[in-house]
């Protein structure tokens, strides 16, 4: 058990910086997902937590201790990697008890350790006899869990464990890992570029673009209050729609341009008149009323069953707009839709740099 | 599976496996009977008519002392140059894995003992342990050590299995290369993050992984120091000083064509092809089943 601060920490490969200073304290116990697309340098930073790349700028610690400069083995850390990386010639139970041999810790006490973690994790004892090759994917995965487990270290580390797995059996090892972590209260690090698993799994979130931290915080105040238009496009399925649009002649409305205004929740502190600016509507807080002043072409229906999602082009100009119906909507392309979104569910980004305003 | 190729001719096929047939034919089974059909025979001394004296010839050999002496001989040249050339290359190749930087001129320097002949690799060493005027032996010379393997019989020994390890380290370089880069760095993370040290990492992880290529060597390294180093003893010590580096395949030439004893040497040779034989068996089956994990 311990915290885990990184304080500015940086990475560059030679002139080409790849980290640009990341801040954040994790809390113990705590289960922090590091999200963002390919190439953002989520893994990296992970990476220089395990101590398996230099840290080039910064400081991270675990408990009381800065890390830096120490190797893998005395940081106290266990990690699952992407492809397991199980030692294809060890059993499941030499590779479980790999770590605790190196350690020296007592043949008895490594057996009772790796049979609790193996009970925990529903390996049974012929399992445990086994070659990495002659398990399944999921079982894998299970085996590179219980190799973490039974170390008890202060912080998992978790590389995309899951993007080897099928849809389904990602699904059923999401929520294993979410209990586990639960049950275990081992201050968790966790790498992912699905967005469903960032939202699911961690207690906050932080949002990783091209090196730079666009937002730290809890899912549900990414949902609500996405600080740029990257987390808002990022975090939420289908995507949050995001329209170009401009700061009405009153300063405290804002413009679609096709001449629909909304008011702004937050007032008029940011509203010089005329600037332009992002304006973002998620799919699901359009609501359909005969009265409301936007008006959608239907162009395409999705049937989900439980929602209905339709794309339509908006006001005069067209602009393409996905919006989330609940329940089966029977609608047709072609039709026209009459929409209101509730004036507390609309997100203003500054259009040069993508910040949230308000 | 591999694709099945289907001849309109029916001729074309066997025009095609001709060639490889006919060399196999006059530069191996012909050879080889001939080798098979000398030794029950035994020639007069002027060599103008033969004998057929079933295995005496064999039974011959096996009684000899001498060639007692070189069976040993040649289990101690193939097993100290077999692991001196397969530990040097292990070593190499380990530190190669680690090269970044102009990593592509390295091994191209370490590859290019492998294309230099026998005959040439052992002259090479000759000339640096000349005992007159050798750059090694004079520098031993100066170190206090009197190098002199004309003399000495296990200094020859030491000169012709360094000559013939050196020679067969690229091969094994190559190999071992392979596999070290065919092992997955996560491997190698996460034994470092279960707390095992560069050293434990290599004979806990890495060595065993590497164990199919190992045996592979091990077998290919065997028949090597058995056959293919012929050149080098030839060059460097002629087998001598009094036999003492004259092992089987040396012998099977000497006895042969140096002392005329076409059927003796006869069966040497197909005592070495019994050998080969054995060891191709063995290590095609072992490949088949695989060293598996």
């Amino acid at each position: 058990m311990a915290e885990v601060s990184l304080r500015d920490v940086r990475k560059s490969y030679g002139d080409t910086a790849v980290i640009h200073g990341v801040d954040c304290a994790i809390a113990d116990g705590e289960f922090l997902v590091v999200v963002g697309p390919s190439g953002c340098g989520k893994s990296t930073l992970l990476r220089m937590i395990a101590g398996l790349e230099v840290i080039t700028g910064g400081e991270v610690s675990i408990g009381d201790r800065v890390v830096n400069e120490l190797e893998p083995a005395e940081r106290d850390i266990a990690m699952v990697f992407q492809n397991y990386a199980l030692y294809p010639h060890m059993t499941v139970f030499d590779n479980m008890a790999y770590g605790l041999k190196i350690r020296k810790i007592p043949k008895a006490e490594i057996d009772t350790r790796v049979r609790k973690a193996a009970a925990i994790l529903e390996l049974d004892d012929d399992m445990l006899r086994r070659k990495p090759r002659q398990l399944s994917g999921g079982q894998r995965q299970r085996v590179a869990m219980g190799r973490a487990i039974v170390r008890e270290p202060s912080v998992f580390l978790f590389d995309e464990p899951l993007s080897n797995l099928d849809a389904k059996l990602r699904v059923q090892m999401r929520i294993e890992i979410k209990k586990l972590q639960e049950t275990l209260g081992i201050t968790s690090v966790y790498v992912t570029h699905d967005q469903v698993e960032a939202m699911t799994l961690g207690h906050r979130l932080l949002v990783l673009n091209a090196g730079n931290v666009e937002q730290l915080g809890t899912p549900i105040t990414l949902y609500e209050r996405p600080a740029s238009t990257f987390v808002a496009g990022f975090i939420g399925s289908p995507a949050m729609n995001l329209m170009p649009a401009a700061i009405g002649v009153d300063g405290a409305s804002v413009a679609l341009p096709g001449g629909v205004a909304f008011t702004l929740a937050f007032g008029a502190q940011n509203g010089e008149p005329g600037r332009p600016v992002t304006l973002g509507v998620r799919p699901e807080h359009f609501e359909v009323d005969d009265s409301g002043a936007i008006t959608l072409t239907v162009t395409l229906v999705e049937q989900l069953g439980a929602d209905t999602i339709v794309h339509g082009a908006l006001g005069a100009d067209e602009f393409d707009v996905t919006i989330r119906m609940r329940g089966v909507v029977t609608i047709a392309p072609g039709e026209k839709l009459s929409l209101t979104v509730p004036s507390e569910h609309i997100h203003v980004f500054d259009r040069e740099t993508g910040k949230r305003l308000g | 599976m591999l694709k099945r190729v289907t001849f309109r001719n029916s001729w074309l096929p066997y025009l095609l496996v001709g060639p490889q047939i006919i060399i196999t034919l006059v530069f191996f089974i012909w050879p080889a009977s001939q080798a098979l059909f000398q030794s029950v025979l035994i020639e007069d001394a002027f060599g103008l008519s033969s004998e057929f004296v079933w295995f005496d010839n064999f039974a011959d050999v096996f009684g000899d002392p001498s060639y007692l002496a070189s069976l040993q001989t040649t289990a101690v040249f193939s097993i100290a140059t077999t692991a001196l050339s397969l530990s040097t290359a292990l070593l190499l190749a380990v530190m190669a894995d680690r090269v970044i930087k102009g990593a592509s001129a390295y091994k191209m320097a370490l590859l290019l003992p492998y294309a230099v002949a026998p005959a040439v690799a052992g002259v090479l060493w000759l000339f640096m342990f000349n005992p007159a005027n050798g750059i090694l032996a004079l520098t031993l010379k100066g170190l206090g050590y009197d190098w002199n393997h004309i003399l000495n019989g296990g200094e020859a020994m030491l000169l012709v299995v360094i000559a013939a390890a050196w020679k067969q380290v690229a091969y094994n370089f190559l190999f071992f290369l392979a596999g070290l880069q065919a092992i997955p760095k996560s491997l190698i993370e996460a034994a470092a993050i279960d707390g095992a040290g560069p050293a434990k990492r290599f004979w806990t992880i890495i060595f065993p992984l590497l164990t199919p290529t190992t045996f592979f060597l091990l077998v290919v390294n065997v028949v090597y120091a058995f056959f293919d180093t012929f050149g080098i003893i030839h060059a460097v010590t002629g087998g001598g000083p009094y036999q003492s580096t004259e092992i089987l395949v040396y012998k099977v030439y000497s006895d042969g064509f140096v002392g005329l004893d076409l059927g003796g040497s006869s069966a040497q040779s197909v005592v070495l092809m019994a050998i080969v034989i054995a060891l191709t068996i063995f290590q095609f089956r072992y490949i088949e089943r695989r060293v598996e994990y």
